[in-house]
């Protein structure tokens, strides 16, 4: 693994399991300043100085895609080391246990389950959406509470147990509240795509590239070596 | 709460965005990733390009102008024409597209609509359905026949059964055209726009026929449409996107006044 991460650009790897577009997300992070390393497999993000995975569609087959390119362990290895990671949309879903949408069993790294957005007047949820925060982060710095976002999706991550307050980090209204961003140490999550939202979503980019800067300076001091295994999920 | 979208269209033929009247007489209005970073600068929701091209060497020139748009402008990308089947999808998709639009190949193949939607979910699938005041109709109770081959062929298909159909089998959107006032100036068809908004929870996108802010506003109140596109009105100037925003906020409702961001 790389170390001494300062006075470089921020590398990010995205993680390309074969689920769509990936052209925005590129190209958004680069306006942004940041570096990006398409993740295609475990190798790839040994480069990398934070992770994002993004992703629309059901979990079912996105897990089996990563799980086919060897990037399940690895990304839960990533995650328990503490290293900064963005999912968005379904990459933000597989931070649940599991999906309703499919009964796919996901990463287990925040307790909870993706369920379907419950009374919405259309679905998909697809628009711009307001987001109302629930506590301060870094992620959204200078993006006005309740700005609109794009969202494009009919499920959403539902944390549960005592720690669910905590982690929620933002939430959206399409007939019921949903969770549309979630803050868990070195995980964040959001349900919108920031790629496609214009100023306020670059925005976002913007901070979590500083967010992941500051966080990887700080863990790459820190880290422990890797130990066998890859039974890295849970929290 | 959800907003209401206003979504510029872009007709690309050739690699050119073009504009006709009742899908004919095609007229030269500017390179596509200009105009997309235009409107994305000027408030635009979404984009949506149709490849009216028939040609199979336009594909390549598609893909290419997909990619430069989605370089340019920071808000979602739908991509309509040609695609028949899931890798034709996945390459749009590849090339930066948020979403696809399937009309002809859908009518053609209804299968279609749920390989892409396994494939890829049901909210990167948009069907479009061309429709025409069904002859004879009665005008107090109009019904509506499908078209395709960009309104050239009539199907036995009828409209709004065609449209709870296709959301039946996987549609996350529906783009609905009407034929009749494409290009007129005449006012979306909320008659048809209601008739099928009564009937399916997926959003709808009104099309066709847009003068002035009003009608944007009559698509959304008498219609139900969830967004509403228009071409020329847009290319020509002749209202700005920040103009029917603010008419649909004067009428209580809800859009996304906030900057865009283009180039």
């Amino acid at each position: 693994m790389t170390t001494g991460r300062r006075d470089r650009t921020l590398r990010v790897a995205v993680v390309d399991y074969g689920a769509g577009n990936l052209v925005s997300i590129d190209q958004a992070l680069t306006f942004v300043g940041a570096e990006v390393l398409v993740a295609t497999s475990a190798s790839d993000l040994d480069r990398a100085d934070a992770v994002i995975v993004p992703g629309v569609g059901a979990a079912a087959p996105a897990m089996d895609r990563l799980a086919r390119a060897g990037l399940v362990d690895p990304l839960l290895r990533w995650i328990a080391l503490g290293r900064p990671y963005l999912g968005i949309c379904l990459g933000l879903q597989l931070l649940f246990d599991g999906s309703d949408e499919d009964g796919a069993s996901t990463f287990g790294v925040i307790p909870g389950r993706t369920v379907i957005l419950a009374e919405a007047p259309t679905l998909p949820h697809i628009g711009w959406n307001q987001v109302e925060r629930r506590h301060e982060h870094t992620l959204f710095t200078g993006i006005d509470d309740g700005e609109d976002l794009y969202f494009v999706h009919s499920y959403a991550g539902r944390p549960e147990g005592p720690g669910a307050g905590s982690v929620t980090l933002a939430e959206t209204t399409h007939g019921s509240t949903f969770v549309s961003a979630i803050d868990h140490g070195n995980v964040l999550g959001v349900q919108f795509h920031p790629e496609r939202s214009g100023g306020a979503g670059l925005r976002l980019l913007g901070n979590f590239t500083r967010w992941a800067t500051a966080l990887a300076a700080g863990a790459g001091a820190e880290r422990s070596p890797v130990g066998a295994g890859g039974t890295a999920g849970g929290d | 709460m959800l907003r209401r979208r206003i979504i510029p269209c872009l007709d690309v033929a050739d690699g050119r965005v073009v504009k006709g009247t009742r899908f004919v007489d095609l007229v030269d209005e500017g390179d596509p990733p200009e105009l997309a970073a235009r409107y994305a600068d000027e408030g635009a929701d979404e984009l949506v390009f149709l490849d009216i091209s028939a040609a199979p060497e336009g594909r390549s020139t598609l893909l290419d102008i997909v990619e430069r748009t989605a370089r340019r402008a920071f808000i979602p990308l739908t991509v309509g024409g040609g695609v028949r089947t899931v890798d034709d999808m996945r390459q749009v998709l590849r090339a930066g597209a948020d979403k696809v639009s399937l009309n002809t190949a859908a009518v053609q193949n209804p299968a279609l609509i749920s390989g892409c939607a396994a494939a890829f979910g049901r909210q990167a699938v948009v069907v479009a359905i061309d429709a025409r005041v069904a002859t004879g109709a009665d005008i107090s109770a109009p019904t509506w026949d499908v078209l395709v081959r960009g309104g050239r062929d009539e199907t036995a298909l009828d409209a709004v059964g065609w449209a709870v159909q296709a959301a039946e089998l996987g549609a996350g959107e529906l783009l609905v055209t009407s034929i009749d006032r494409d290009g007129t100036r005449s006012g979306y068809d909320t008659a048809l726009l209601r008739a099928i908004t009564d009937r399916v929870s997926v959003p709808v996108i009104a099309s066709g026929g847009a003068a002035g802010p009003q009608d944007f506003v009559d698509a959304v109140v008498a219609g139900g449409a969830d967004a509403v596109l228009a071409a020329s009105i847009f290319h020509r100037r002749i209202h700005t996107i920040g103009a029917v925003k603010q008419a649909l906020a004067d009428a209580g409702i809800p859009v996304r006044l906030s900057m865009g961001v283009g180039s």
